[in-house]
């Protein structure tokens, strides 16, 4: 078996087992950062093949703090299908996760394709239908989240779900990096952050996502939807708990764990 | 809780601080001395401190709140914030310069400042007091500095040494608080034009006109109250951020505007 091939059925195996696995680059170091987005376009492809479909993408690593944890200086990107979507209002059912963590995040929804090398984030501005404030279920099939960058990478950057807002906001007029959040768990109050935490500005990271994406010939699609990077730390969630994101100007998204 | 110290003892520590102040020079922590100091122990320093710049001509222009977010307060082992007079001495203007020099080991916090257009006083003050006593909110920065040495402070370091304050910068902006929410009002803030932290106005203890109603019913035990002018700091939205010479930090609030200091 080709080394490639082991790396993708073991991450494939992982999410569809919901049992977590090791690093891979524990075997293959020398895996680069280009090789990890061609595992990870497998991993996504796997669950192309099981009848799912690409609805969007997300970005990792979008806070100057997190790469520094990380030891890089970009954030990171990866895919999201359709069996990861968790409709307004439903739970997020831990069973179905191998150690789920939640972020807010400030969500866009495109109503043009978006592509090429020199987007910025007032095109991104431009070519958004609504937003919506979100959380992102993050699932690391690496146990404890153990992993080095091309790791999480081939991992399809930890995607496993996300919600969105019941509100779509047209954020015309709206200066997305001052929007202010407070996340709460059981109604403790855990964080509080604006839209900067997001590469200084949400819209600009999902520029940069696109900017990414044109190096290898690929694009966002109008109706696509875009998480634009965790605006705090990830929260560790178990059944029984209840996560709030209060939004100024956007709205509350509220997410009960089962 | 009650004081421990003696008021000789008590004004001594506070001709120490007041010292260190003026020579710049940090001083060994006073629980060192006095392990067993209280925040009432705390309060008495600082009130010997307050009477000696106001002897110096200074005066009171309103209070800061210290330690309200659930780090800090963990950090030093305690549940509540704490608090202190700001004087006139303190305040200086959005976007004019700040001497370095004049701090021992400067950081800067951005922050919500309310000013109040009428008096609030304890024992049962609220948020909806709070709140209809309130003219406006303003961005504000504040400059903390410890005269004791290396930020080695305990609950009753800091206390005594005002609270920490070293200085306070207020944007020309008052903006009525009506129609948002002060929690979720967002803020960024930069050093040199990069993005140092982020948060929202919920941080300063959950809202930050909780706080000041924590502040007034802490204010009355010690015969004290707020008046109408007066400006409350309400407590960092983020970790501290040390401050270096030539340094420019900006703090931009959503509803509120910005507020600027360049340290010279």
């Amino acid at each position: 078996m080709s080394k490639h091939r082991h790396i993708i059925d073991r991450l494939v195996d992982a999410a569809h087992h919901t049992t977590a696995t090791t690093p891979f680059t524990d075997e293959y170091p020398d895996i680069t950062s280009a090789e990890a987005y061609d595992l990870q376009d497998d991993v996504v492809t796997a669950r192309v093949d099981r009848g799912h479909v690409i609805v969007g993408a997300k970005l990792g690593l979008t806070s100057k703090a997190k790469q520094v944890q990380m030891k890089v200086d970009t954030p990171l990107y990866g895919w999201l299908t359709s069996d990861m979507q968790i409709d307004t209002g439903e739970p997020l059912v831990c069973s179905q996760f191998i150690q789920p963590r939640v972020e807010p995040e400030i969500a866009f929804m495109l109503n043009r394709d978006l592509c090429g090398p020199h987007v910025t984030a007032a095109h991104v501005l431009a070519a958004t239908e609504a937003v919506f404030p979100a959380i992102d279920v993050l699932d690391s099939r690496f146990a404890g989240y153990k992993f080095t960058h091309t790791d999480v990478v081939a991992d399809n950057c930890s995607s496993a779900g996300f919600t969105l807002g019941g509100a779509a906001i047209d954020p015309s007029g709206i200066d997305l990096r001052l929007v202010g959040m407070t996340l709460e768990k059981n109604g403790q109050l855990m964080y509080t952050a604006s839209g900067a935490a997001v590469h200084g500005h949400p819209a600009a990271a999902v520029a940069w996502l696109v900017r990414q994406l044109a190096a290898r010939d690929r694009g966002l699609s109008a109706g696509h939807i875009v998480l634009s990077g965790g605006m705090t730390e990830a929260v560790t969630v178990a059944p029984g708990d209840t996560i709030v994101a209060r939004f100024d100007r956007l709205g509350t998204i509220e997410i009960p764990c089962l | 809780m009650t004081t421990t110290l003696s008021n000789e003892r008590a004004d001594e520590f506070a001709q120490r601080l007041y010292d260190a102040m003026h020579t710049l020079k940090p001083t060994s922590p006073l629980t060192d001395d006095e392990p067993g100091m209280t925040l009432e122990d705390g309060y008495l320093v600082q009130q010997g401190i307050v009477r000696r710049m106001l002897d110096a001509g200074d005066r009171i222009v309103g209070y800061k709140l210290g330690l309200t977010s659930r780090p800090m307060q963990e950090m030093l082992g305690i549940s509540s914030p704490d608090l202190a007079p700001v004087m006139a001495s303190h305040v200086n203007q959005d976007a004019f310069a700040i001497e370095t020099a004049q701090f021992i080991s400067p950081k800067m916090e951005a922050e919500i400042a309310f000013i109040l257009d009428a008096d609030l006083n304890g024992p049962d003050c609220t948020v909806a007091d709070v709140l209809a006593a309130t003219r406006g909110v303003s961005a504000a920065l504040e400059i903390v500095d410890s005269r004791v040495a290396d930020w080695k402070i305990k609950l009753g370091d800091t206390v005594s040494d005002m609270a920490s304050c070293g200085a306070i910068v207020l944007s020309g902006n008052v903006v009525p608080l009506t129609d948002f929410d002060i929690r979720l009002v967002g803020m960024v803030f930069t050093r040199n034009g990069e993005v140092v932290a982020t948060g929202a106005g919920g941080a300063a203890l959950g809202n930050p006109a909780a706080a000041i109603a924590w502040l007034v019913n802490t204010l009355h035990p010690l015969g004290e109250g707020l008046k109408a002018g007066h400006v409350v700091m309400t407590g960092a939205l983020h970790a501290a951020v040390p401050v270096s010479t030539g340094d420019v930090f900006r703090a931009d609030f959503d509803r509120l505007g910005p507020v600027t200091a360049r340290m010279s």
